[in-house]
């Protein structure tokens, strides 16, 4: 049975059937799912999603797919750490972090793929494709092999060894292009044209696979015991997850799963080599333009955000803020988080752990707050970037004598 | 100065399904209203009323985006490709 739904643009509100469209073919607008959400608060209880399964499918009433299997690793469902000792360096009472990095391949974006590939199968397709910075091409590659399905996955050449392993290992079609993300992205979006018989997560099926992001709310509202945080710091690359963050708590106060939603705030976090949101943000002006990256932060390089504009939007609505963070402020980041949380990171962690920090410091969060920050993807993609910061304490011969002199002042009794 | 305009599928339904047309024009912004004479529709869907593009219509000359060059006023060589892209998401 198909899904309960409907894709409405979101510039110009004209409504589409549920197909694998993805902008207004009026305004270039974005289509968004829109449901009914009447009929889900007639279904869904706390209690029907607490019995549900141990994983994002346990929310499938506010997923954009109909009665079918989901093409499903395990994503979702990961912890809500609390951060005693961040929380004690930072000046917070109460912080969390949304560890994403134990999703199965490593990061949030397991949740948007098993949407957009549950859905794209429903539709037909059996060839999925997308661009990618990296975690979504892991992520495509995976799932597709696990659906039997075929991929075409898209990315810059210059990523991440780790990353490039991670897609290649599944068996699919990895095409490297010798380009930006930016470009990548240009030219799938071409290719979408070309190849109509392909499903693009984030181009032709990005209404569906967005709405996976939706699902990092929902577990962090009922984690907390069915409430909503005072304020969330998530990271920005295209904007897609921060404005789907912003509408999971809000379909959650619609469907009566919580009991207040709209006092949340969200703030965004940015690499300083790519940060057109954050700068927007400064300047106080909705027109984002677009920049060529050069950050670490490679999974968040996106010059030309798609949904920038959005999350902005929510961010000056919601009464958040915007950080922007220099590459030594990341590796801070990373190392911070590892120290005291025990939690490694990606790049993009090390983004939102230094944008919290700076968020702290201008006033922005209040140490009072409930807070979290969305963790999203494992240091294990990224490792190089911690190359000559870290590694062994010293090298020693296989002796007592040899430890007790490099570590005798230097180790506890 | 004749130039090829790449057309995105959504926007194929106005150009008979055709998935390029040639133009004259000597910038971006020429070329697109000469598309936009030829072909009824084009101009409310790439402008808005005030005559700029609209918020998530992405135009590419040569591969580069219009934005880091000079926007619609941006000159054209004889037999340069223009592309119209929407904006897609993240990776």
């Amino acid at each position: 049975m198909a899904p309960k739904i409907s894709l409405r643009c979101r510039e110009c509100a004209r409504v589409f059937e549920p197909l694998a469209l993805h902008v207004c073919d009026f305004c270039f607008g974005p289509l968004e799912a829109s449901y009914d959400y009447d009929e889900i608060a007639s279904k869904v209880s706390r209690a029907s999603i607490e019995a549900g399964p141990r994983s994002m499918w346990r929310y499938r009433e506010l997923l954009p797919v109909g009665d079918v299997t989901p093409i499903d690793l395990g994503a979702g469902y990961t912890p809500l750490v609390k951060a005693e000792r961040l929380g004690k360096v930072l000046g917070l009472d109460n912080l969390w972090v949304k560890n994403d990095t134990a999703n199965p391949t490593g990061s949030f974006k397991d949740r948007v793929v098993s949407v957009a590939l549950t859905r794209a199968r429903e539709l037909g397709y059996t060839v999925a494709a997308c661009a990618s910075t990296g975690n979504l091409a892991n992520s495509v590659a995976a799932h597709a092999a696990r659906a039997g399905m075929e991929s075409i996955v898209l990315i810059p050449s210059n990523l991440e060894a780790a990353k490039i392993m991670m897609t290649a290992v599944y068996g699919g079609t990895l095409v490297a292009v010798d380009g930006t993300y930016d470009d990548v992205n240009r030219l799938c979006a071409e290719l979408t044209s070309e190849h109509p018989s392909w499903a693009f997560v984030n181009v032709n099926v990005r209404a569906y696979y967005a709405e996976g992001s939706k699902t990092l709310a929902f577990e962090t509202a009922e984690q907390l015991g069915w409430q909503v945080p005072d304020h969330v710091v998530v990271p920005i690359a295209s904007g897609s997850q921060l404005t789907k963050i912003k509408k999971g708590f809000e379909e959650l106060q619609k469907v009566g799963l919580v009991d207040k939603a709209d006092h949340v705030r969200i703030s965004g976090a940015q690499a300083l080599g790519c940060s057109p949101v954050a700068t927007a943000f400064g300047e106080k002006s909705l027109d984002i333009r677009p920049v060529k990256p050069n950050t670490i932060a490679k999974s968040l390089a996106i010059g030309n955000p798609a949904d920038g504009y959005y999350a902005l939007k929510v961010i000056n609505e919601t009464g958040g803020g915007c950080a922007a963070v220099t590459d030594e402020e990341i590796l801070e980041g990373i190392s911070l988080l590892a120290r005291t949380e025990g939690i490694f990171a990606e790049t993009a962690g090390g983004v939102t752990i230094a944008s919290l920090k700076k968020l702290i410091e201008d006033g922005t969060i209040l140490p009072h707050e409930k807070v979290v920050v969305m963790v999203t993807g494992h240091g294990l993609k990224t490792v190089e970037a911690l190359s000559g910061t870290v590694g062994p304490t010293v090298t020693i011969k296989p002796t007592l004598e040899a430890f007790d002199d490099a570590l005798r002042n230097s180790l506890p009794a | 100065m004749s130039c090829t305009i790449r057309i995105p599928t959504q926007l194929r339904n106005l150009t008979n399904q055709e998935a390029a047309i040639t133009v004259d024009g000597a910038t971006v912004g020429e070329a697109l209203k000469a598309l936009a004479a030829s072909y009824e529709g084009f101009s409310e869907r790439l402008f808005d009323e005030a005559g700029h593009l609209r918020r998530f219509v992405n135009v590419f000359l040569a591969d580069e985006d219009i934005r880091f060059l000079e926007h619609l006023a941006t000159p054209v060589a004889d037999g340069q490709t223009i592309s119209i892209v929407p904006a897609v998401a993240g990776g």
